[in-house]
């Protein structure tokens, strides 16, 4: 029974599941100790800044590096074992393009699906269905030279999707891709969770993990420091906070007083705004304060529950914060991981 | 447990080892990559374009008077010397050009794929057979157009050329190492070079090996390029194979044998 569990991805539970993983570069141990189990069927997402090891757990993970202490297993599969098999159930799309430059989008992917098995007419289909879904049909004959950085990753992305993988690794996959592309990325990465893939992205864009992973990792100088969902991360943080707009400026110093008693925390105005903000201690209090509200007369213009941001997740956990070049990273997006 | 993962999970036969018929395949394929590589970018054929014509010139006039007393009668046995000198020297190119593929995010891919590790290097080497040919053809034909008229006949000339092919092949996997292990492409250019230049030069590719001394007599004997360049004159001069044309492909034969695992592993090492 657990034999053929274990041959077959169907049926088994855990499609990552990694033990005390670590990787020495000299004397830096970029990943030092990381444990990860990642549900099939999900999105799990690894945040963290700059040379946190995201990418180097990935390469791990994806057969491409012999980890130095620590085991992992992809569907059941030791990745060091029986690298081989492991390779047959993952697709590997690197944070910078994986595919061959000097060749056009058709020949890349005919190529990857030759070595896959595909017969010669088959790879050719293959390759055009690939090419119309990603919507690079119009640009399959032209060298990558000339394909911007998105059409780039698409190919990227299609190229990992020929064998079907159940699993995918996508390291940062939108990094250095303008709004736009970026959504349109989320919406295919969506999709193929739809289909039964599990997916393992790492990022360092904190709301890319909180849209898309239905776990997160945190993790910061080669260790997890936290894992959850993003709801459960951000709760580990602390309280949410009620938001109050009043209609009429002079009823705000009212109003604060009337959320000091009801809520018994303090509240803080933002006179120019008009607006009240206060931790919720006990959520079943806000009830009572709003019909207090409503029964003194005073009008509320905008109502809303805030909950703590990741950014302040990645705060508090750290206790260092999102380090500085990271910080740089997530705004300017071309930063690019030291290995 | 009634989950389904992906369309083809279920269908995938999961097998740790590759077959030699998959491997082939595979090899195949990479090489088909490398021909529409070279087809792409064939600024990448001056070396073996150029090289030929001006190697064959060059040393047909420097040496030709002071060594045969002419030009005419040099040219048997310059041309299979230079032959040999120039496709081997071409094989180093593959070690480089190796090395600066590697460093490509597209050699991730190819390490990640369920492929036989050997593919993506045999791949690369079995295109880079092509150059060798361009090399070989040109510089037999730059040795017709001096006035070179081989005895052993159009055939035998052909097999050299086959031998000599077969035997920079073999030698590639020595650069192919080189190109696997080294830090940059320059370096891998640096080692090929220090190692190829006393390889070739000091043989009997260009002078009579008697008027050397001892010592170096005995390392130009040893020396597998004099047995390669001793069984092409052969062939072109006189029709005839012999003993150095065994020495040749089992010498091959045996560098591949070595060099080939060696550079798999280190291929499969490195990260």
């Amino acid at each position: 029974m657990d034999r053929v569990l274990r041959s077959v991805p169907d049926g088994y539970d855990w499609a990552i599941e990694a033990r005390g993983l670590v990787k020495i570069f000299g004397d830096n141990r970029a990943v030092d100790g990381v444990n990860l189990n990642v549900r099939a069927g999900t999105i799990y997402g690894v945040l963290g800044p700059n040379g946190a090891g995201k990418t180097t757990t990935i390469k791990m993970l994806a057969t491409l590096l012999r980890p130095d202490g620590g085991s992992a297993r992809i569907f059941g599969h030791d990745v060091v074992k029986e690298a081989q098999i492991v390779r047959q159930l993952i697709g590997v799309t690197g944070q910078y393009a994986s595919v061959d430059e000097t060749l056009s989008a058709t020949e890349n992917l005919v190529i990857f699906s030759r070595l896959l098995g595909l017969g010669r007419k088959e790879a050719r289909r293959k390759a055009s269905e690939l090419l119309e879904e990603f919507g690079l049909t119009e640009a399959a004959k032209r060298p990558l030279k000339h394909f911007s950085g998105g059409m780039r990753r698409r190919l990227d992305l299609a190229a990992s999707l020929i064998a079907q993988p159940p699993l995918i690794f996508l390291d940062e996959p939108t990094t250095g891709l303008d709004p736009r592309t970026r959504a349109q990325m989320w919406d295919t990465i969506r999709r193929l969770v739809k289909t039964g893939s599990t997916v393992l992205l790492t990022t360092q864009y904190l709301d890319e993990a909180d849209q898309l992973a239905d776990r997160i990792a945190v993790i910061d100088r080669g260790r997890v420091i936290a894992e959850g969902t993003a709801d459960e991360l951000k709760a580990s943080v602390g309280t949410s906070s009620l938001q109050l707009r009043v209609q009429n400026q002079g009823d705000i110093e009212t109003a604060r007083q009337m959320v000091e008693r009801m809520l018994k925390v303090r509240a803080i105005v933002s006179p120019e705004a008009g607006k009240i903000t206060a931790p919720i201690a006990d959520a079943d209090r806000v009830a009572d304060l709003l019909i207090t509200l409503r029964e003194a007369g005073i009008r509320l213009a905008e109502m809303s529950v805030q909950k703590p941001t990741l950014d302040e997740v990645f705060l508090t956990i750290t206790g260092h914060g999102v380090e500085d070049d990271a910080k740089k990273a997530s705004h300017a997006p071309d930063g690019v991981e030291a290995m | 447990m009634n989950r389904s993962l992906s369309t083809s999970g279920s269908q995938l036969q999961l097998k740790n080892r590759m077959s030699l018929g998959q491997s082939v395949r595979q090899s195949l394929t990479m090489a088909y990559r490398g021909l529409l590589k070279i087809k792409r970018t064939p600024e990448q054929l001056f070396d073996v374009t150029f090289q030929p014509i001006i190697f064959t010139l060059m040393f047909t006039y420097i040496f030709g008077g002071a060594i045969s007393g002419s030009v005419k009668g040099y040219l048997p046995i310059i041309i299979p010397g230079i032959l040999v000198q120039t496709v081997i020297t071409t094989s180093i190119v593959t070690g480089v050009q190796l090395r600066e593929d590697m460093d490509k995010g597209v050699f991730d891919r190819f390490r990640s794929l369920p492929i036989a590790r050997i593919a993506p290097l045999a791949g690369a080497l079995l295109a880079d057979t092509v150059r060798y040919t361009i090399a070989t053809v040109l510089t037999l034909a730059m040795g017709y157009i001096l006035g070179y008229r081989p005895d052993g006949g159009f055939d035998h000339v052909v097999i050299a050329a086959i031998l000599v092919i077969v035997c920079s092949w073999a030698m590639s996997w020595i650069f192919a190492f080189f190109g696997v292990i080294a830090r940059t492409a320059s370096s891998v250019q640096g080692i090929s070079m220090l190692i190829l230049f006393p390889l070739t030069f000091v043989s009997n590719s260009f002078v009579p090996v008697k008027t050397m001394p001892d010592w170096l007599q005995w390392f130009v004997h040893v020396n597998p390029i004099s047995h390669l360049v001793t069984a092409v004159r052969q062939l072109a001069n006189h029709g005839t194979i012999g003993s150095d044309f065994a020495i040749s492909l089992i010498g091959a034969a045996i560098i591949v044998a070595i060099f080939a695992p060696l550079t798999v592993r280190a291929y499969m090492r490195r990260t």
